[in-house]
């Protein structure tokens, strides 16, 4: 990936992001009304495969993005730049959707 | 004249590309005075040696532009009643550029960027560059005439650069102005560069580059907005970006 898809990735994950975190906001006050206990969480969470492909999207989204964006940070202030480092930050927006994902699925199969 | 006449204190930054320092003046407030009439009073009455840049004096040639105050601007359109503060004016050269000597930058970096955007206009009916046998009629209502002539006014002052915190940042970043004009030349619809073109201006130190944070619309002294003609290239590469070609 090149310069121009990282940053085409960065603005289709951004819109991804606006919906994904609104949808996460509202449904955390929706839940959460009346107490929440780890039961009622699973009681929802597991074997919903809506649940999970929603924050398989949210995570993934969520990792590139951020990953783009320190990439840039790190050009600009201490002028990572280069082949190397980008592909580190693939390595790291990857790494950080599959903690996301992986802790999903841990609601999902608990 | 004749009576005691209000005088406004000039800091004026001297020095070369190894460093500088502040140095007073005290000139002569007068009516309706621009800043560049402050630094001409400076080099015909005060000191000879400062070095400083203009042509035109009425805001068509771009020579001119210094920081003012800490902002840069076109100095001969510039009132100095407009930017004074208590009567004290700090004058430098542009940001973002060498400094020759004084006032004076070396533009050759901006202008280069320029070339680098692709920012001549290559005839689509003649690439050899020989005169086309007739006059393009381009409409004034058209979408893509209204999007060049937006930005066709750019004089090449260099404040936009100067203003911009993504130059400051990333050495090889094109700039506002440069894309400004390649921008305006995608939009022409006589061009027929627009693919190379569009290449030329992608990437970290091209259009993506930039965080929209639009100093250089804000600064632009002839009203120009870069950032949105930076916007539009980035729209431009959005699936070209995909289908490669584009680095």
């Amino acid at each position: 990936m090149n310069g121009v898809q990282l940053w085409a990735v960065q603005r289709a994950t951004a819109m991804v992001l606006a919906l994904a975190v609104v949808v996460h906001l509202v449904t955390i006050l929706v839940a959460v009304r009346g107490g929440l206990s780890a039961a009622e969480i699973i009681g929802r969470t597991r074997g919903n495969w809506a649940w999970l492909g929603f924050y398989s999207v949210f995570a993934l989204a969520a990792g590139l993005h951020g990953a783009i964006g320190l990439r840039a940070i790190a050009a600009e202030w201490a002028g990572w730049r280069g082949r190397g480092y980008d592909l580190a930050w693939i390595g790291i927006a990857l790494l950080t959707a599959a903690f996301g994902i992986r802790a999903a699925w841990g609601l999902y199969s608990a | 004249m004749g009576e005691a006449t209000a005088m406004l204190r000039v800091k004026v930054w001297r020095g070369n590309a190894e460093g500088g320092a502040m140095a007073d003046y005290a000139v002569p407030a007068r009516a309706n005075q621009t800043v560049l009439d402050v630094v001409t009073h400076i080099q015909r009455e005060v000191d000879p040696t400062l070095a400083y840049r203009f042509a035109c004096r009425v805001g068509m040639c771009g020579s001119c532009a210094m920081v003012v105050n800490g902002r840069p601007r076109w100095t001969c359109r510039t009132h100095v009643s407009r930017v004074a503060q208590d009567g004290a004016l700090e004058l430098r050269p542009l940001s973002n550029l060498p400094v020759i000597r004084d006032l004076a930058t070396d533009m050759a970096p901006f202008f280069d960027k320029w070339a680098k955007a692709r920012g001549t206009f290559q005839p689509k009916d003649a690439p050899d560059g020989s005169v086309p046998d007739d006059f393009a009629v381009v409409p004034p209502a058209t979408k893509q005439r209204q999007q060049a002539d937006a930005g066709i006014e750019c004089i090449g002052c260099g404040v936009c650069y100067s203003g911009c915190d993504i130059v400051a940042w990333n050495p090889d970043y094109l700039g506002p102005a440069a894309l400004n004009r390649a921008w305006t030349l995608v939009n022409d619809v006589r061009d027929g560069a627009r693919k190379d073109r569009l290449a030329a201006v992608a990437g970290d130190a091209g259009c993506h580059a930039c965080h929209s944070t639009q100093s250089c619309t804000a600064h632009c002294p002839k009203g120009i907005d870069p950032s949105g003609a930076i916007a539009g290239l980035k729209r431009s590469l959005f699936w070209p970006g995909f289908k490669g070609g584009v680095r």
